[in-house]
């Protein structure tokens, strides 16, 4: 146990004794160890801010007074023709090859990046967990037809299906979003369904069935609270990679169809002009960097809280003192002494 | 208690059931054998594990049947069987008259209420994730007997009557003792207010103290409910506290059963007195007086096992006829007819045996 945690019993213990009786569950347990993680509440302050810009992005085009689609071509391109930079005639961040105002583009951009990220990452996350369940705890040829299905779907070459619906139906946003499901539930699939290997041997899903609960109930109420945490991590780890995944197809013109602003799309666009026009490369892709980092810090974060493997690791880097830093980076907290210590 | 907890009393018994009312439960020539399958790419059956091989054993109404045996004699895999876990290769189950082998799930659903079981893993059998309150709630959400405040109260009333504060509902498993995370396993079992409680091994994972603790509370229970148990144990003193029948099982069959007495004190199996004799005792003198016999070698693999009587390689008494004539399980030396042994050569009462401590041939 953690001076941490010790802390947080006795902090318990002052404000409520009556309340102890009440266990801590694994979130509540998680959420406290999260809390102290500076650079996770960094990224969920990131994050946070980052879906207030989405959702209010039509607001801040009026109060800024450039629609989205709407091309300047008196003030926002040079004479020459040419993007015009930061701060030059009211675009703050510059204007892109036909005059929009980039700011409100890249605001736009956040939104399809969110959405498509979550969105996506709820769906396969779904289809993951009730296909690794249903394999994982029926076995038998079910599990054969869909292990091998799993198996399928990860070896697929996902560009060469993109390129092929996108010539065959025209790119859209629900291609995008049914590309991106499909290829990301496999792997949760294949994490549930061996974690449900493992839990349906325990001797609490004998006693399930002993009592005459039936697979449907066994699985979703017995096993998948125990396997709740790999998903939530694994899931916080795919919004980025769906986002970067939406990017890519956006960037290679497969993606979202061109007046609809997207970062890949601006990326896309960008490449025949960043040697004159350098902000139209930085802005979509700093966006682009900032979000998908701060959703794998966090998902870094939500793993560290959630084994607590993490705390003997970090007891182990105390003793170590400053040699922290040539460990495998990978499976240290992101926790520091002093963090903990306070 | 009793009055709140639901359950309808009013359950007629099957008329069969009139005719031997004392038997709650009867398993006929029980067999259970796991397929071994090769490796490569057919994966056929190369053999089979005779995990339980013809057993028939009797539980009456309101007594206890301790079943004995080493580690590896089947005695887990039967309880699985009679409660229903695990299909059964052949034989019959019998509840209340009712014939309740290989039964569909939908088909078992209302004698799960009747028999229930306690595991041997206080750790293992509750789910981590959940909380006590709901785990001992389960019975009443599966069955659908009690929701919302009625199964709440019903659970804090079990909690209770078990030796749980019932403010801890809200607890998880992991913030209980072993001790008391077996009681959490009881109340779950009692839930449903079964007939048949099946013990697999639930003391053997906890400290002396406890297991006291933990045995005083399924005898009040006994009492008070009139259960009926099917406890399994190696532990031959635990057994000789709890049981009114004691069934000896050696690599899936029965090497002797009837009443407790008789197959202590009167102890006719080599098996049975080579165990009783390996069970340590509490007087230091007693102790001292007392012959040991030593088994050699381990027990043979369920999966070949020794022809005529299972026990006759390691069994200082074997003959010839042992390895070529199975025993059949029946009344030895002018015992009364519900103490039997499976054994071609009884062990008379003063007999010793060959091999004992000390002149164990190397």
């Amino acid at each position: 146990m953690s001076l941490t945690e010790l802390e947080f019993q006795a902090h318990a213990a002052e404000a409520a004794p009556e309340q102890a009786v009440e266990g801590r569950s694994q979130w509540q347990l998680t959420w406290r160890r999260l809390r102290h993680d500076k650079v996770a509440m960094a990224s969920v302050a990131v994050i946070a801010f980052m879906v207030v810009l989405a959702i209010g992005a039509p607001l801040f085009a009026r109060l800024i007074g450039h629609g989205v689609y709407q091309a300047f071509t008196n003030t926002g391109l040079s004479s020459a023709g040419i993007p015009v930079g930061p701060g030059k005639h009211g675009f703050l961040l510059g204007t892109d090859y036909i005059g929009r105002d980039l700011l409100v583009r890249v605001l736009y951009g956040a939104r399809i990046s969110l959405y498509v990220g979550i969105l996506t990452t709820a769906l396969a996350t779904l289809a993951g967990v009730s296909i690794g369940l249903v394999a994982g705890y029926f076995g038998g040829w079910i599990d054969s037809v869909l292990a091998r299905f799993i198996d399928t779907v990860l070896a697929f070459p996902f560009i060469v299906l993109a390129l092929a619906l996108a010539a065959i139906l025209g790119p859209s946003l629900s291609i995008v979003i049914g590309v991106i499901t499909f290829f990301s539930w496999a792997g949760i699939s294949r994490i549930v369904r061996g974690q449900t290997l493992s839990v349906k041997e325990k001797e609490y899903i004998e006693a399930a069935r002993s009592i005459g609960a039936g697979p449907w109930r066994i699985m979703f109420i017995d096993i998948l609270p125990n396997l709740m945490g790999p998903v939530l991590v694994l899931a916080t780890l795919y919004i980025p990679t769906a986002i970067v995944f939406e990017a890519t197809l956006s960037f290679l013109g497969i993606g979202i169809p061109a007046p609809t602003a997207s970062w890949g799309g601006m990326l896309s666009e960008a490449q025949n002009y960043y040697q004159v026009a350098w902000w139209y490369v930085v802005f979509p892709a700093t966006a682009l960097l900032i979000t998908t980092l701060a959703f794998n810090l966090l998902g870094d974060g939500v793993r560290d809280a959630m084994d607590p493997r993490t705390e003997r690791i970090f007891a182990a880097s105390k003793k170590r003192g400053k040699r922290k830093g040539t460990a495998d980076p990978g499976a240290l907290p992101s926790l520091t002494v002093s963090e903990l210590g306070e | 208690m009793s009055d709140t907890l639901p359950r309808d009393d009013a359950r007629p018994l099957p008329p069969e059931a009139a005719m031997e009312d004392d038997v709650l439960i009867r398993v006929d020539n029980l067999v259970k054998y796991f397929p071994v399958r090769g490796g490569g790419l057919i994966r056929r059956v190369v053999g089979q594990v005779q995990a339980v091989d013809g057993v028939s054993l009797v539980v009456r109404r309101g007594q206890t049947l301790g079943l004995v045996g080493e580690t590896g004699s089947g005695k887990s895999t039967l309880a699985r069987c009679i409660a229903g876990l695990i299909p059964v290769t052949s034989g019959t189950v019998t509840f209340e008259g009712r014939n309740i082998t290989n039964l569909s799930r939908r088909a078992m659903r209302p004698v799960r209420r009747e028999i229930q079981m306690i595991f041997q893993d206080p750790y293992g059998s509750l789910n981590p994730r959940r909380r006590v309150g709901a785990i001992i709630g389960d019975p009443f959400a599966v069955h659908r007997t009690a929701s919302g405040a009625e199964r709440k109260k019903a659970v804090q009333e079990l909690m209770e009557r078990v030796g749980l504060n019932p403010e801890h509902f809200n607890r998880f498993p992991a913030e209980f003792s072993g001790g008391q995370r077996q009681r959490i396993g009881v109340a779950r079992a009692l839930a449903l207010r079964p007939k048949l409680i099946i013990c697999d091994e639930p003391v053997s994972a906890l400290d002396v103290s406890i297991q006291a603790q933990v045995l005083n509370l399924l005898a009040d229970l006994q009492r008070e409910f009139g259960l009926s148990y099917l406890f399994i144990a190696h532990d031959l003193e635990v057994v000789r506290h709890v049981s009114n029948d004691v069934a000896v099982m050696y690599l899936g069959r029965i090497g002797e059963s009837g009443p407790r007495d008789q197959v202590y004190d009167t102890a006719r199996h080599p098996y049975t007195v080579a165990l009783l004799s390996a069970a340590p005792a509490a007087d230091p003198d007693a102790a001292a007086e007392r012959r040991r016999i030593i088994l050699t070698g381990d027990v043979p693999s369920p999966i070949n096992p020794p022809s005529g009587c299972r026990f006759h390689p390691r069994c200082p008494k074997a003959q010839e006829l042992c390895s070529q004539q199975e025993p059949v399980l029946e009344s030895k030396l002018g015992d009364p007819a519900i103490h039997q042994a499976a054994c071609h050569f009884p062990v008379q009462a003063g007999e010793i045996m060959a091999r004992v401590a000390g002149r164990e041939r190397r």
